[in-house]
């Protein structure tokens, strides 16, 4: 099946996980330990099975998968409306952000049937029995599905994502081709929701190091940006090992991208600029 | 950042362990596996030689070998693992050359390398057989 666009779940899949061991080289805070089930409502018609990771800074313990069952009457389609049932009417300690609920702000990015998406745009029924829902892979856990981003920024910041220029400022706008513009297409659309890079595994291995994907695709628009004078700079700056080097074109960024954004063929451009460069 | 137990370190979000396997992260670790398992088999092919230039006796006993069912198997799988390995990495050249990012066509290309290279290694060994008599 050839996938056309980010937003399609796969009908069949043959593993829904690599077959390895669940908690296979998870340092042993981390492990993950069976929680509790909370049963639907009596009489409940349409139930759907969520398995969700928890996690409380303020309990002893060590995260923990629980199991809900959700009326699917009783909330909307989307699996962010299914996770405001659960707080609203089950447990209120489940703690998520969201913001939008339109899939503009990137704040419910999470792991969901084991793609990272987002949890407003991801419809119930395109998911499996029961349906898993984690935290964005590979990120420190503040409390159930709440990542920690303070790395993510940081890596971001370290790519100087702002105009630099030496010539000094015009007088109104400094002006711009539409060609010129409709190169930063594809990229100014970013949430910064991080799906992409806590979905690359070149960056589970190296993250602390390779900038991964979102930061790289912020890079390459900065690098196509006519109104920035610092391309050499950025280019220097990119151009070692493990900051850019450690992409292997493994594409999960591009598959799993819920803006339908193309970050593997953005930093892609970034290497055939550096290869330009040389010559 | 924790708040009432700061000395309480963040657990890690499960990643390998949860994260379903893609096209595009299976034939990308596939790519890399199947060159492994070509290093070790220069490895082999190199004892192979070795013994086939030492003489008969020496040559007699990788023959058995590879004539046996594991030795068979284990060609199998160094067949598959050199198409696999070419093919993948002719689709590598492809993206080094800055096409095939779309998502349409690296799905495309991604299926195109499973079925050549299934195919490129049954045609070998029947190929092959055939040859062998």
């Amino acid at each position: 099946m050839i996938i056309r666009s980010a937003e399609q779940v796969p009908r069949v899949t043959a593993l829904k996980r690599f077959p390895i061991p669940r908690n296979l080289g998870v340092p042993p805070e981390s492990r993950l330990e069976q929680g509790r089930t909370w049963p639907a409502p009596a009489g409940t018609a349409r139930m759907k099975t969520f398995e969700i990771y928890r996690y409380d800074p303020d309990l002893a313990g060590n995260p923990r998968i629980d199991t809900f069952e959700v009326d699917l009457d009783a909330c909307g389609p989307m699996v962010l409306d299914a996770l405001f049932w659960i707080k609203n009417t089950v447990d209120s300690t489940l703690t998520f952000r969201r913001s939008c609920r339109e899939g503009i702000c990137g704040s419910c990015a999470m792991n969901i049937d084991g793609t990272n998406w987002l949890a407003c745009t991801r419809f119930i029924s395109d998911l499996g029995k029961p349906a898993t829902i984690y935290p964005l892979a590979n990120m420190r856990i503040i409390k159930d599905l709440v990542p920690d981003l303070t790395h993510a920024f940081a890596q971001y910041a370290l790519v100087q994502p702002w105009l630099r220029s030496k010539t000094p400022p015009p007088e109104r706008e400094r002006l711009q081709f539409p060609e010129e513009r409709s190169r930063l297409d594809g990229h100014y659309e970013c949430i910064l929701c991080f799906c992409c890079t806590s979905g690359c595994p070149s960056h589970w291995w190296n993250g602390d190091r390779f900038l991964g994907p979102a930061v790289l695709l912020q890079a390459n628009r900065w690098l196509l940006d006519s109104r920035d004078e610092a391309t050499g700079e950025r280019l220097d700056e990119l151009e070692d090992p493990f900051r850019l080097y450690r992409c292997h074109t493994i594409l999960n960024c591009t598959r799993t991208c819920p803006k339908g954004l193309n970050p593997g063929k953005s930093i892609a451009n970034i290497k055939t600029m550096l290869l330009e460069r040389r010559t | 950042m924790t708040t009432s137990n700061p000395k309480r370190s963040q657990p890690l979000s499960p990643h390998i362990q949860i994260y379903r396997p893609q096209l595009t992260s299976v034939l990308s670790i596939a790519n890399r596996i199947s060159g492994i398992v070509l290093s070790l088999y220069a490895i082999v092919l190199v004892v192979w030689l070795v013994a086939a230039a030492a003489g008969p006796h020496a040559y007699s006993m990788i023959h058995v070998f590879m004539g046996s069912w594991a030795g068979r198997i284990l060609l199998f799988g160094c067949t598959f693992s050199f198409f696999l390995h070419l093919c993948g990495g002719i689709r590598h050249l492809i993206w080094d050359a800055g096409f095939g990012f779309e998502l349409r066509t690296i799905y495309a290309s991604g299926w195109t390398v499973m079925l050549m290279s299934s195919a490129l290694t049954i045609i070998a060994w029947i190929v092959s057989i055939v040859l062998a008599g």
